[in-house]
């Protein structure tokens, strides 16, 4: 272990922002029909009524809510296979789906640490958080985690 | 025009963990269900094998791989993949090709030999694959998919624990004289219980388990039955293996979201419901005339919501229906009279095609111990996951 400040880098490049402190899930919206992906579709729009172009042209980035409500909740009390980065000893885990208002549709994210199924509660509100998913030598890699609205 | 095609032989490999070679279960379950119908591997013209990911190359070309181990015959044939809904996939292939008249006798051969533990992504390094994220980025495995569900159906519909283990209880009674389950004993909702929590608020004993297994079909076309002498032989009326209709809002293995629901609305029927509505339009029958159902209890709790995708009761309703007793052997409607899942473990591509088997005993009368009285029409479902899933409906 170090004790300097380790770097801190996104496990997966894209699929959130932290910049302006405020985290945000980045998605693509279709500029024609106006569904929107996460995460992130630069394919073709999947809305199958969508008159579209449907060659990727139509989809642009999208920043999705920040706040939902949770559909539903769930934990994992044994260590899943790789590639599950799991520390040693394995450390419990929430995961929460959550309903997002605006762009109708529930997206599933880990719930940050210190928060069990015991604080939960379909309906609940949430936020997104940045919470470190797993670490090595060199960094901490982090994801959005859904929190309790505070 | 009748789309109907006869099950003329039924065949299954105990389920179990066996350690062995899954062209050997194969290999037992596709003898035994040509011996069942009366007919040879000569006349067999087509087998479709329902593939496994787990095994090796033998594993994805499962249709040549049995029809080696057969022996080469000159079949035509097929292999195909579909996650849980492979058999019926494969089913649904030789039903194609007996109902265009390109073949009489087709054989449908499914099994597996499963690993321990978690189901885990195929190996290898693969960030641009959904299934492999899921797991990187939240450790999300089936049972937390599972209980997703779960949990939604007990803040939904006031489903407890004890509905949930109650449902374990029954298909463990309903397995007990099944000589082709892997679990063949009593469960009492004290050790459902006392299982170790796996993913709240499901426990071990929620969640199936997965096995080694296989299982065969003999199905042909309903003249060549006559022919063969057998006049009133199970028929398959209906199969569907529909796709979700966009917007598909429930989150499915292995996404991270559902469709979004802003410019559609979400359709009249979800997946699951969709699958089994198709297959009964197709079949000319309703839910009221069933006699009997294989669902896919992935997890106790999926049983209940499949109660309500099937029509045996309202959305919501599925709870009072199990607490009545009615989709218990000797109730209205006995669902997994095999035992299902909870009794077998999931052999994935061999279990559509099992689900088939239990419904062709128990409509000749053949059920031996878990018979369903006068069963005149069944249907099986099943949540193949990734966007696949079939209904098959059978009468006699």
């Amino acid at each position: 272990m170090t004790t300097t400040a380790k770097k801190r880098l996104p496990a997966v490049e894209g699929w959130f922002t932290t910049e302006s402190g405020d985290v945000r899930l980045l998605g693509t919206r279709c500029s024609s029909c106006g569904t929107p992906y996460f995460p992130r579709n630069e394919l073709a729009c999947r809305n199958p009524h969508c008159t579209g172009p449907k060659d990727g042209s139509e989809l642009a980035e999208h920043a999705l809510s920040a706040r939902g409500r949770i559909w539903s909740y769930a934990d994992s009390r044994y260590k899943p296979p790789a590639p599950y980065v799991s520390p040693d000893p394995f450390v419990p885990y929430t995961v929460a789906a959550v309903e997002l208002d605006a762009e109708k549709m529930v997206v599933l994210g880990q719930v940050a640490p210190g928060h069990t199924v015991d604080d939960l509660e379909v309906g609940m509100e949430v936020e997104l958080t940045e919470g470190v998913l797993y670490e090595d030598d060199e960094a901490e890699y982090t994801v959005w985690m859904w929190r309790p609205v505070q | 025009m009748s789309r109907d095609i006869a099950v003329l032989g039924a065949g299954m490999h105990p389920w179990g963990k066996w350690g062995r070679n899954f062209v050997e279960y194969g290999l037992a379950a596709a003898r035994a269900a040509l011996a069942d119908a009366g007919l040879t591997w000569p006349d067999v013209q087509y087998v479709a094998g329902a593939d496994t990911i787990r095994n090796g190359y033998p594993g994805f070309v499962s249709g040549a791989t049995f029809a080696q181990a057969l022996g080469w015959n000159g079949a035509r044939v097929s292999s195909c993949y579909a996650a849980c809904a492979s058999g019926a996939q494969a089913i649904s292939t030789a039903r194609a090709q007996i109902l265009a008249g390109l073949c009489d006798v087709a054989l449908v051969v499914g099994a597996d030999a499963a690993p321990k533990g978690f189901f885990k992504p195929v190996g290898g390094d693969r960030p641009d694959d959904p299934d492999w994220l899921r797991f990187r980025l939240l450790g999300a495995t089936n049972p937390i998919y599972f209980a997703l569900y779960a949990r939604r159906r007990m803040a939904i519909h006031g489903a407890t624990l004890d509905d949930f283990a109650a449902v374990k209880v029954k298909n463990a009674r309903h397995g007990l004289a099944n000589p082709n389950a892997r679990y063949r004993k009593e469960v009492t909702l004290e050790d459902v219980r006392e299982s170790a929590v796996v993913a709240d608020p499901l426990r071990l004993l929620d969640i199936c388990a997965t096995s080694d297994g296989g299982a065969a079909l003999v199905l042909t076309s309903m003249d060549f039955a006559r022919k063969h002498g057998i006049a009133d032989p199970v028929r398959l009326s209906g199969l569907s293996t529909v796709t979700p209709t966009f917007p598909k809002t429930v989150v499915d293995l292995p996404d991270f979201a559902t469709d979004s629901a802003l410019a559609v609305p979400e359709p009249e029927r979800p997946f699951r419901a969709s699958l089994a509505h198709a297959a009964y339009e197709e079949a000319g029958i309703g839910p009221d005339e069933l006699s009997l159902a294989e669902v896919y209890d992935l997890s106790t709790a999926l049983e209940l919501d499949w109660y309500e995708d099937i029509g045996l009761c309202e959305v919501g309703g599925a709870e009072e229906l199990l607490r009545s007793g009615a989709t218990a052997l000797g109730g209205r409607v006995p669902v997994n009279p095999s035992g299902g899942l909870a009794s077998f473990g999931e052999a994935i591509p061999a279990q559509a095609i099992a689900q088939v088997c239990e419904l062709t005993w128990q409509l000749r009368g053949q059920a031996e111990g878990r018979q369903v009285e006068g069963a005149r029409a069944g249907i099986a479902v099943n949540q193949g996951l990734f966007g696949h899933g079939s209904a098959m409906i059978a009468v006699r």
